[in-house]
């Protein structure tokens, strides 16, 4: 269920790597918690974020969830047409509604993230 | 499921939305069995809830209910409640289940005479079945005539074979039932609305629906938008408080009476968001740059597609039109005082 070729961090998002660059985005686990996405705020190009620091924030009618960057670097694209259809976040989660891109500073920061069996896991145990 | 009230609810079944538009669009089906009964019995009850309650209980005719409040003296309610008037002497009073304790407490320390009072929650399964085909889903089931059941109108009958009180009331701003059952009666017959109701496009909804219905009607929350620190008239309950000659002296009277004809200090008022963002429960407000209070409640409303909510304002600021601030995540976020309801349903 969870894409092989991508990673994910404890918090929810995934990250697949291109080349230099980064595509990241919340998970098909996150977006049902979630429950229908009503809202989403999204970083300007240009900024540096580190590990585990936040860039954004996505709201369902009953929540409010904060985003964390699964690695540092620069946000390099924006997916500037999500805001507007924020209900493709719980549609398509792991596809179209890619959040950011991120220039990533360090590679070695994906590595240290969950491998798909591993997210698998984790949701797991978090659902009992 | 959330803890709510000390019962496990189901905040939603399918999805929020798709259950907050299906009440709208067609009809919807929530268990409120954790809402608190009590019944006044006696040839004292008129009497007694007259000078307990805010509204006036004489006006009331057997088979009618009316929205009211349990004011203090400080007319600020201990809880918001409906009177449903079942003989002279029998009422029934359905109160908010995180306050049955506490109702029950005030309601006896008001020494009731010539009347009992008994805490029947127990006894009791409430099924609200909500929207626009309520009626036409719930006619099937039943032997009691609706089209004979007005607004806030009850009738004693049978649903589903078992013992109902029918009555036309809810919480969401559309037409529909409220259904007191036995609970041993409740699965049987929430099946049977499920399945009477499908056709219609019927979805069982949870509490989360439940909440952004009532909000878009602008039905308040106690707890949250009205409180023992707020008076019924800077609630914008003026219209439950009777000063006529026939109701008497009740708790509050003077301090609502003045209020009414004076005016209070501070209205609670309906806003929606101008900028993007999404206003929520305690979230502070500003004016002018000051901050003034706090959101009460506040949600995405997912049938009119906008962020609305409800705050305090000095009742000089309160008027339609008045720009605010709401504070979202450390940003002053613009704001503007709308009327009320944000949502009215075609008639």
């Amino acid at each position: 269920m969870y894409p092989q070729d991508y990673r994910y961090t404890k918090d929810h998002e995934w990250i697949r790597v291109e080349g230099d660059r980064g595509r990241v985005g919340i998970t098909d686990y996150a977006q049902k918690q979630l429950g229908d996405v009503v809202f989403l705020e999204l970083p300007e190009v240009g900024r540096f974020v580190k590990a585990g620091e936040q860039f954004g924030t996505v709201e369902s009618v009953k929540a409010v969830s904060e985003l964390y960057s699964p690695v540092g670097g620069e946000v390099v694209e924006v997916n500037a047409g999500l805001a507007a259809k924020p209900e493709t976040i719980n549609q398509d989660p792991h596809g179209e509604a890619w959040m950011i891109v991120l220039k990533i500073a360090d590679p070695a920061e994906v590595g240290a993230l969950l491998d798909a069996a591993a997210y698998d896991a984790l949701v797991a145990s978090e659902a009992k | 499921m959330v803890a709510f009230g000390g019962w496990d609810m189901p905040v939603e079944y399918s999805g929020l939305i798709a259950e907050h538009n299906a009440v709208r669009a067609a009809a919807g089906l929530f268990d409120v069995s954790h809402m608190g009964q009590f019944e006044v019995e006696g040839e004292g009850a008129i009497a007694f809830l007259q000078r307990t309650t805010a509204n006036n209980v004489a006006k009331l005719v057997d088979g009618q209910a009316q929205y009211s409040a349990l004011p203090m003296p400080t007319g600020c309610p201990v809880d918001d409640i409906i009177v449903y008037r079942r003989s002279e002497r029998r009422f029934l009073l359905v109160v908010n289940a995180a306050n049955i304790q506490k109702d029950w407490n005030w309601l006896l320390a008001q020494k009731p005479s010539g009347c009992g009072v008994h805490d029947l929650s127990d006894g009791f399964a409430l099924i609200a079945l909500q929207g626009p085909k309520a009626e036409a889903i719930l006619q099937g089931l039943t032997p009691v005539d609706l089209k004979q059941v007005g607004f806030y109108r009850f009738a004693e009958g049978t649903v589903n074979g078992v013992e109902a009180i029918v009555a036309r009331t809810g919480y969401t701003g559309e037409d529909g039932f409220e259904l007191f059952v036995a609970p041993d009666a409740a699965p049987s017959l929430w099946r049977r609305l499920i399945e009477a109701g499908r056709p219609h496009g019927l979805l069982p909804a949870g509490l989360g629906a439940r909440d952004t219905l009532r909000l878009e009607a602008r039905m308040m929350l106690y707890g949250n938008d009205m409180d023992e620190t707020t008076t019924l008239i800077e609630a914008g309950l003026g219209w439950i408080v009777s000063l006529e000659e026939a109701k008497g002296d009740f708790n509050g009277r003077a301090v609502l009476a003045e209020q009414k004809a004076k005016g209070a200090p501070r209205k609670l008022v309906g806003f929606e968001m101008v900028e993007r963002g999404i206003p929520r429960h305690g979230y502070p407000v500003g004016l002018d740059g000051e901050p003034v209070s706090a959101v009460t409640s506040g949600t995405f409303a997912p049938f009119l597609r906008k962020s609305i909510g409800l705050c305090y304002l000095p009742a000089a600021r309160a008027s339609v039109g008045t720009e605010l601030a709401v504070e979202i995540r450390g940003r002053r976020t613009a704001a503007r005082v709308v009327a009320t309801p944000f949502y009215k349903r075609p008639r």
